[in-house]
């Protein structure tokens, strides 16, 4: 014997962006703090040790701020003119900057003055760094000139100039501690090995690169610059892997997050896009008021905070989720008590008696069960029901008319419940989903209460509007017509010319371009 | 060419079960209906058709066991006769021929040798009366029964229409609105009538009767849903009352009352059984959702279990307390099987649809549902005039793991059309619904194919769908492209094809599923499967396509296609023309899927005939005329699970696979080169007789008692011939024998006589200290060796015993085991002496 089927709520799929679960990890942050800085933010730089401060260089100063202090904890200003590119040791104990003088200071995060100040490039110093072996520094000027120095003697090691424009940034390797990499205007980007007089490899990224990355591996090297994120296997001789084109300006800075498997660059068309290092496609994307000059992503993925042009530093802290632990907990005595002698094994002995599962129907399914059609339709008119899952009432409706019996559950209402039914049906009838058996309702609403027209002002309002409803979405259709037949005329010219369209790209062989829509 | 006899026609399946009410065996163990020509008998507790007894030439009209006899079963047909049965056995006793056709049989315990039948009256038409019979107790297997004396004129032909009431008393009938009652002793006839009055929801016609089994009640249901119960004093004609009992909303189709008469059981077209307490309070119970249309309510005779007979063949036991215990379930007939015959590729089992919504799935082999797929997952609602959603076409992947399913719903305006995709989930052994596709086409679906490749099925697998909207889609299987989401598969919209803006109506691959055929109205087009180019077209005028396949194996080549202007067409797909025609109206044209053969079903002038055929020549291989008198439906080949012996050359083409039918009537049929006797199955010849005694708590308990001590018995058995084994051993002897004085110390003999005690290895451990034991079991198996040598030894000369009661009498441990060595060396030299 069949149990009771309940009515079936058809599901559609949801359009638009689909939600995974980078989306809802990306989402949990809280809405975000703007902190005013004095000028444009070209540099962030959370310290690896706890309490992780992060390092905000712009115009003049550096300021350290406390994860969730408004306020800066410290400020370096013993510069001239702009500070450039603030860095901490891997220790956290020691911050490095380059000045638009040429000069590179190193400061003792709980002192004031450098600790040694490294002169040598004749113009200003826009990228600095620690090896990882944490006594050297390499840094890149606009002499075109990438250098590296010595901690404790303050003295240049070795200086490479082989680019043949400003170098704007660099990365250390973290694997080995004679390698480092720069990349410049002159669009290379060059990776040097100390032990030698000259570079070891150059990459064409085509474009000024802006940004480089290395990979914690130290074998995938990420370049941005231009509209473009390139990453390359090191290993394979500097080999492009991928070629990401998801911004529409000028990418400025590139971070990945502390698992390694997100990397995330900011862009002057003002998006941090998200994408997986397996797939290398986007898998979520923030927006922002402002063109974006730089971007830092805090151990555990904490906070993100990002610089933009003009001056704002805007940070968001990840949503605590410890609340629904605590509910939790209450509740486990409770259930507990509730699942006890749930597992108990029954022994040979045992005589079982089993007891019926006892199924939970909703309300309008108790009635549809009992065939009560009239206070079915009513408890779905219920509001809850009504606003938030009119899915539901549409389905009872359905099955209502399945049964044959919408009519008797339609007829017999008064005034209140037919300006409610007519409301409801004037809001949704427009809806794709709904429309086959919202019209059939709104059909025999009109065929039932055609004789009351007119005695109640309530009603007569509620069916102008759903005249006016029904009209102005007839007036949209045919305007999705029209659009529809100019589209075809257009597709009509194309069909010839993709056949050329398609062997140009069969020819392009190893370079995969991988083009989204950029225009979110 | 005319059929040889050998090949015969067999029913096996999906009769009628609407004969008679079904009826209990004395203990409630079997239950007996009529089946068709059959009946068939079914155990209660196992489900399973125990039983089948044939031997009426026609429909059976009436079953009835021997009130005299409870063991021996009447049975009536239409073909005029009675037959008496010993269905334990399944033979029939006797046959009494009575002549005109039988509509209804009854049986009375106060009747000695008379049963009651319905019979049309001779002369007029569609008037019948009850006549009863008297049965000769003439010697011989068949007995003419001429003695036909009439009790009641002017009754109904359905059996549910005439009551015996207390104890035979007397005799009630209804037709129309009128209500007779005979009384047998006083030789009265007593009317009523219902006034005749239409409402909206039926007339107040009889529809069926019961008669209260000790008070003069008569029950009487009628077609607007009342139920009326008349109690009466029916000697005198006006005083009688009636109260009304209204719960059903359409006709009642069967009432019965219980076996003390407290209660009252109704069903009808709702599929609700309703239990009526009392009479005068209306109090009612409801066992709601049996599936379909109640057809017969039948009680058993001790009060225990009820049945219920549905209009699709189903048979429902229900506990006395309105439980459902049990369903028989056969071939389950369905209003319109729009679905065809599909066989499952995993189970072999025929698909077509089931009760409503479902799909049902059919064991050829056991004549049993195995069991039945929800696919409209919609409460149904058994009312009349109601358009509900119901299942059309059914597909299978080649090795059964995806099964597609449209579903539709008729409205005025537009079908509301689903496309299912159901995925075969191993750890739940069932179907997984995977993807629905709301309004695939915009109008019906007229046929729908996998691409049957064996080896590609995982990613290639592509379903075609063609519709009356003018195209056929083709539907390909998409998995989700972010990789770190769980891997899961859906089905989307790939290509969608059209030709001319004819309607397509078939839709076919070859079998390598490179290429596609859709014919498209009188056109055959064929399709590239890769590319969905359209490669050629076939065109054989006049008449639109009904039937398309490709050729198989060696005749791959070929594409068959039949035509309502009643051709058959074979076309050469490598010079694209046509290889032959025949005229030849097909109705169904059925490939083999295991060899080249096709088998094409005509429809010529009231018979259906067979045709097979190879597509490479035009003359059929076998042909059989006149293969029913109905119309054929629908036909499949189910593949054999080995490869059947078949003699004649002729029917080779049934070696590989068999061939069932799908009648109007929803009868199953198969061609058979078996004779009967080799089709039954062997389990059903035995039927043990103790079985049929009922358990009682008492014998349940005398049978743990008994089981107890017969155990006790053997145990003890057991212990005492160990016990003389062990006296037997002539250790034991020895030593109950050897005077004291010369014996050994004690301390000594014990682990002689202990070892001697060993009997086997099992407990072998049990007897030795705990620091030994490693050492010990490698040794037991040597020791009993050792054992058997040293007896031998002291039967031959002198006992070791004396020998080793020299020695000093403190043995300590490692002496005994350099004893033992020794004792194992190989003494036969001795022997030698």
């Amino acid at each position: 014997m069949a149990t009771y089927k309940p009515v079936v709520v058809q599901s559609f799929p949801k359009l638009g962006e689909r939600i995974t679960q980078d989306t809802v990890y990306w989402r949990g942050y809280k809405t975000p703090v703007q902190i005013k800085e004095f000028g444009a933010v070209n540099k962030i730089d959370f310290s690896p040790v706890p309490p992780y401060n992060y390092a905000v260089t712009a115009s003049s100063r550096i300021h350290i701020y406390g994860r969730y202090s408004q306020e800066p904890v410290k400020t370096f200003s013993r510069f001239k003119d702009a500070a450039y590119c603030a860095t901490y040791r891997d220790d956290g104990n020691l911050l490095v900057a380059g000045s638009e003088e040429g000069s590179i200071r190193l400061f003792d995060i709980s002192g004031r003055a450098p600790l040694r100040q490294f002169d040598g490039h004749t113009k200003a110093v826009h990228v600095v760094g620690f090896l990882s072996d944490k006594y050297r520094i390499f840094s890149g000027g606009d002499d075109y000139s990438s250098n590296l120095w010595d901690i404790p003697s303050a003295t240049e090691i070795v200086s490479y100039s082989e680019h043949t424009d400003y170098v704007r940034c660099g990365c250390a390797s973290k694997v080995n501690a004679d390698v480092f990499i720069t990349g410049s205007y002159d669009h290379t980007v060059k990776l040097f090995d100390a032990r030698t007089k000259s570079s070891v490899m150059t990459i064409d990224h085509g474009q000024p690169v802006e940004s480089v990355l290395l990979f914690p591996s130290g074998g995938l090297l990420v370049s941005a610059g231009g509209r473009y994120v390139k990453v390359w296997d090191v290993l394979k001789g500097g080999q492009l892997l991928v070629s990401l084109k998801n911004h529409h300006k000028t990418v400025t800075c590139l971070c990945l997050n502390s698992s390694g498997q997100r990397l995330l660059s900011g862009s002057l068309d003002r998006h941090v896009k998200i994408y997986s290092t397996t797939s290398y496609k986007v898998v979520h994307s923030f927006n922002y008021a402002t063109s974006i000059l730089s971007l830092a992503l805090s151990p555990e993925d904490e906070t993100i905070v990002v610089g933009m042009t003009n001056g704002v530093l805007n940070v968001k802290h990840r949503k605590p989720e410890e609340r629904k632990e605590k509910s939790q907990s209450k509740r486990q005595p409770a259930y507990r008590t509730y699942v006890k002698g749930r597992t108990y094994m029954p022994k040979q002995e045992d005589f079982c008696v089993s007891k019926p599962v006892k199924r939970v129907l909703r309300k309008y399914d108790k009635l549809l069960k009992s065939f009560q059609s009239s206070k079915a339709l009513d408890a779905v008119l219920e509001p809850p029901i009504r606003l938030y899952t009119p899915e539901v009432t549409v389905a009872v409706m359905q099955e209502l008319h399945r049964r044959g019996t919408l009519r008797s559950a339609l007829a017999g209402r008064d005034e209140k419940q037919i300006n409610l039914l007519l409301t409801f049906v004037a809001r949704r009838v427009i809806e794709p989903r709904f429309t086959p058996v919202l019209v059939t309702v709104a059909d025999m609403i009109t065929d039932i209460y055609q004789p009351v027209v007119g005695q109640s002002a309530i009603v007569d309002r509620q069916f102008l509007k759903l005249q006016e409803a029904i009209g102005k979405e007839i007036d949209y259709q045919e305007e999705l017509l029209e659009v529809l037949g100019m589209m075809d005329t257009l597709f009509a010219t194309f069909t010839k010319k993709r056949a050329t369209y398609l062997e140009e790209n069969k020819s392009n062989g190893l370079t995969e371009t991988i083009e989204t829509n950029t225009n979110n | 060419m005319v059929a040889p006899a050998a090949l015969r026609v067999v029913r096996c399946g999906g009769s009628s079960l609407h004969g008679a009410r079904a009826v209990f065996s004395a203990d409630s163990k079997y239950l007996l209906c009529a089946a068709g020509d059959f009946v068939k008998m079914y155990s209660v507790a196992t489900e399973e058709t125990l039983r089948l007894m044939g031997g009426h030439a026609d429909l059976v009209t009436g079953i009835q066991l021997n009130p005299h006899n409870r063991m021996q079963l009447y049975s009536s047909s239409l073909d005029g006769s009675i037959k008496l049965w010993d269905f334990m056995d399944g033979i029939p006793i006797k046959t009494f021929t009575v002549g005109p056709k039988l509509l209804a049989l009854y049986a009375l315990a106060s009747c000695e040798d008379s049963v009651f039948v319905v019979i049309p009256k001779s002369g007029e038409r569609d008037t019948f009366q009850l006549v009863s019979v008297k049965l000769t107790k003439a010697a011989g297997q068949d007995v003419e029964a001429k003695e036909l004396s009439v009790v009641l004129d002017g009754v109904d032909a359905s059996p549910k229409r005439i009551a015996f009431g207390r104890e035979g008393e007397y005799v009630a009938s209804v037709k129309d609105v009128n209500l007779q009652v005979y009384f047998f002793k006083q030789k009265q006839l007593n009317r009523f009538s219902v006034s005749a009055t239409k409402t909206k929801s039926g007339n107040n016609h009889f529809t069926c009767m019961a008669c209260h089994p000790t008070q003069d009640c008569i029950a009487t249901g009628h077609a607007d849903g009342k139920i009326r119960l008349w109690y009466a004093n029916f000697y005198h004609r006006k005083e009688y009352t009636f109260t009304t009992l209204h719960w059903h909303h359409d006709s009642v189709m069967d009432l019965a009352f219980s076996i003390e008469g407290t209660s009252l059981l109704s069903g009808g077209v709702e599929s609700v059984l309703v239990l009526w307490h009392n009479e005068s309070d209306c109090q009612k119970d409801f066992l709601p959702r049996l599936g379909s249309a109640i057809e017969y309510i039948s009680m058993s005779s001790d009060g225990t279990l009820c049945c219920t007979l549905h209009t699709d063949n189903r048979i429902t036991i229900i506990n006395s307390n309105l439980r459902f215990s049990k369903s028989i379930q056969g071939l389950i007939k369905s209003p319109d099987i729009k679905t065809g015959l599909v066989v499952d590729p995993r189970t072999k089992a025929l698909v077509l649809n089931g009760e409503p919504g479902h799909l049902q799935f059919y064991c050829l082999r056991s004549d049993q549902q195995l069991f039945s797929l929800d696919i409209v997952q919609r409460q149904y609602i058994h009312q009349a005039g109601l358009k509900q959603a119901d299942l059309v076409k059914v597909a299978f992947s080649a090795q059964g793991k995806w099964l597609a399913t449209v579903e539709e719903r008729e409205e005025v305006t537009d079908p509301e059309l689903q496309l299912k995709l159901w995925f075969y989930d191993e750890e739940t052994q069932s179907f997984k619904l995977n993807t629905r596709i709301n309004m695939p086409h915009d109008d019906h679906i007229t046929d729908m194919c996998f691409r049957d490749m064996d080896e590609l099925e995982d990613d290639s697998l592509i379903l075609v769908t063609a519709g009356r909207d003018c195209v056929f889609k083709v539907w390909m299987m998409v998995e989700d492209t972010d990789p770190e989401a769980q891997q899961s598969v859906s089905w989307s919209c790939d290509f969608v094809g059209s030709y001319h803006n004819y309607q397509a109506t078939n839709c076919c691959f070859s079998e390598d599923g490179s290429l596609l055929a859709v014919s498209f109205e009188e056109t055959v087009t064929v399709w590239d499967s890769v590319t969905w180019d359209l490669k050629c077209t076939f065109c054989h005028p006049p008449g639109k396509i009904r039937n398309i396949c490709f050729g198989r194996l060696t005749c791959s080549k070929y594409l068959i296609g039949a035509t309502d202007g009643g051709f058959l067409c074979c076309w050469n797909l490598l010079s694209c023309a046509l290889e032959w025609s025949a005229h030849l109206n097909v109705s169904v044209l059925q490939p083999d899927p295991l060899s080249e053969h096709i088998a094409a079903v005509s429809w010529l002038s009231k018979e259906s005939s067979l045709f097979v055929f190879k597509p490479n020549e035009p003359r059929p291989i076998y042909i059989q005329r006149n293969l029913s008198k109905e119309k054929i439906q629908l036909a499949a080949f189910v593949p054999r699970d080995e490869p059947e012996m078949i003699g004649s050359e002729k029917y080779l083409w049934l070696r590989r696979s068999q061939l069932f039918f799908l009648t109007d009537t929803q009868e199953l049929m198969t061609l058979s080169a078996k004779s009967l006797e080799e089709r039954l199955t062997p389990s059903s010849k035995q039927l043990a007789v103790e079985e049929s005694l009922p358990v009682t708590p008492f014998s349940l308990l005398l049978g743990k008692h008994r089981r107890q001590r017969s155990q006790e018995g053997t145990d003890l058995g057991k212990l005492i011939v160990h016990n003389k084994h062990e006296q037997d051993s002539p250790a034991v002897k020895e030593l109950l024998h050897t005077p004291a004085h010369v014996l050994p110390s004690a301390s000594f003999l014990c682990p002689i006589f202990i070892n001697s005690l060993l009997i086997s290895k099992e407990n072998k451990s049990a007897e030795e200290v705990a620091d030994e034991v490693d050492m010990e079991s490698e040794k037991t198996e040597d020791d009993s060796d050792e054992e058997g040598e040293v007896t031998e030894m002291e039967q031959e000369d002198k006992s070791p015993t004396e020998l080793l009661g020299e020695m000093t009498c403190k043995l300590s441990k490692s002496q005994e085991k350099e004893l033992r060595k020794i004792r194992k060396m190989d003494y036969s030299w001795i022997s030698a002496f």
